[in-house]
């Protein structure tokens, strides 16, 4: 964790910050109004870049947590624990710009596309993952069951991806992008990573502060 | 794991507590639904299907909580990770449990269902009891692990639902789309039925891998 800690404390903060200005910029002032949709399409370019962080927040849990059960080391339990956390954010957003686009475009706040559907049932395993962590604990044996979860959760993402394809579909494709939406897609995304690893990295700092604070805490006792 | 499976059901003969309580919770369950919705409502397919499904996945909840408890509550979970039993086997026999209990709650809930319902009686009905069947291990596989995760926590009424109802949702959706297929005489929706499979395959094996990680102290 140390090796990270220069890069991630001074260089990742102003790329985010960095990311983020030139993306609002080329979403306002670089990028065409889309055809048919107008301005609503243009929370396009916030809405994919946080649902693919979202994915990859989930994915990052289950390497974690496949890592934690195979070495059992603190850094990989705290790293699924943090991704977790902020990938509950991320999805949280990705429903709520969804629904903000969809309301103007297909005349409601939500619809039972497999898309959404999917989302909504990964924000519920989730959910049941942080529970599981509130609810049992703070131990070694806590871990090992959120490891199980994290598992578990990303497993099914695969069927619950045919199952809710199979139920029903209306959600659009993208077809044909002009090149200005194609590079302000990109730099979204580039803007979105940075952002994710940041608030990562925040978290799991955190997270490891708080487990020297608890192991000074036991030594002082052990001393007194 | 046949001696392991066999002290559950020598268990659940000398009480008969699990059994009788789930028939009864299921029967109850099917008739706040018939009450909720109506008997015009609940006699449509699709809606007998859901119906049918979601009383078994909340009576099998409770069936799988009952079966963790009782050893908990006695120690005797702590004695047989004493015996040298690998977990895989031990999840066998437990999974195997519970597919056991849930489809004898299942055969005799179907038909009183079915008879509420007004289905009419089909050659069909037979093969509803395979599904049901390939239904019950899906849930049984991550039930089972589940259960022995959310016994050991706080708050673990809740939890284990928690756990398991998003992760179970293919599975229900899967179970719901084939049954209510069968009731209405429709053709057999073949690409549910792989979901269903593939479900039970990838649970019953992930089940069976991890288990251990679960039962270490």
């Amino acid at each position: 964790m140390k090796r990270f800690a220069p890069f991630a404390d001074d260089v990742l903060p102003w790329l985010t910050c960095a990311g983020m200005l030139a993306a609002l910029a080329m979403i306002f002032l670089y990028a065409p109004s889309e055809q048919q949709q107008g301005a609503s399409q243009r929370i396009f370019y916030f809405h994919l870049p946080i649902a693919l962080s979202t994915y990859l927040a989930f994915f990052t849990v289950a390497g974690a947590s496949a890592s934690y059960l195979l070495q059992g080391d603190r850094f990989s339990d705290l790293l699924a624990q943090a991704a977790a956390e902020v990938g509950m954010v991320f999805c949280t957003l990705v429903i709520i710009t969804g629904s903000l686009w969809a309301r103007p475009i297909w005349g409601v706040w939500w619809t039972w596309d497999p898309r959404l559907t999917m989302v909504v049932i990964l924000w519920t395993i989730y959910a049941a993952y942080l529970l599981l962590r509130m609810f049992a604990g703070d131990t070694e044996q806590t871990a090992r069951y959120a490891a199980v979860l994290g598992i578990v959760g990303v497993l099914d993402i695969p069927i619950l991806h045919v199952a809710t394809r199979l139920w029903r579909g209306i959600h659009p494709k993208v077809e044909k992008m002009a090149p200005e939406m194609m590079w302000t897609l990109l730099v979204c995304l580039g803007a979105f990573l940075f952002f994710f690893c940041w608030l990562l990295w925040l978290r799991l700092r955190s997270l490891s502060q708080q487990d020297e604070v608890a192991a000074l805490r036991r030594e002082m006792l052990a001393s007194l | 794991m046949w001696a392991l499976l066999w002290k559950d059901v020598l268990l659940e003969l000398r009480t008969k507590e699990r059994l009788s309580s789930l028939f009864v919770l299921a029967l109850l369950i099917i008739l706040v639904f018939v009450f909720a919705l109506g008997p015009e409502q609940a006699r449509r397919p699709e809606i007998g299907a859901g119906v049918l499904w979601v009383t078994l996945l909340f009576a099998g909840m409770l069936s799988l909580q009952r079966g963790f408890l009782i050893e908990q509550e006695r120690g005797c979970l702590f004695g047989l990770l004493l015996t040298p039993i690998d977990a895989g086997t031990l999840f066998i026999a437990k999974f195997l449990g519970n597919v056991l209990f849930l489809t004898i709650v299942e055969a005799i809930v179907t038909p009183i269902t079915l008879l509420l319902l007004g289905s009419s009686w089909s050659p069909l009905l037979l093969l509803l009891a395979a599904v049901e069947l390939l239904g019950i291990i899906g849930f049984s596989a991550l039930g089972t692990l589940f259960a022995a995760i959310a016994v050991r926590t706080r708050a673990r009424e809740v939890l284990l639902p928690v756990m398991l109802l998003p992760l179970l949702v293919p599975l229900l959706m899967a179970s719901v789309k084939v049954t209510s297929a069968l009731l209405a005489g429709e053709a057999w929706p073949e690409a549910w039925l792989r979901v269903l499979l593939a479900f039970d395959v990838i649970f019953v094996v992930t089940g069976w891998l991890i288990f251990g990680q679960v039962m270490q102290e």
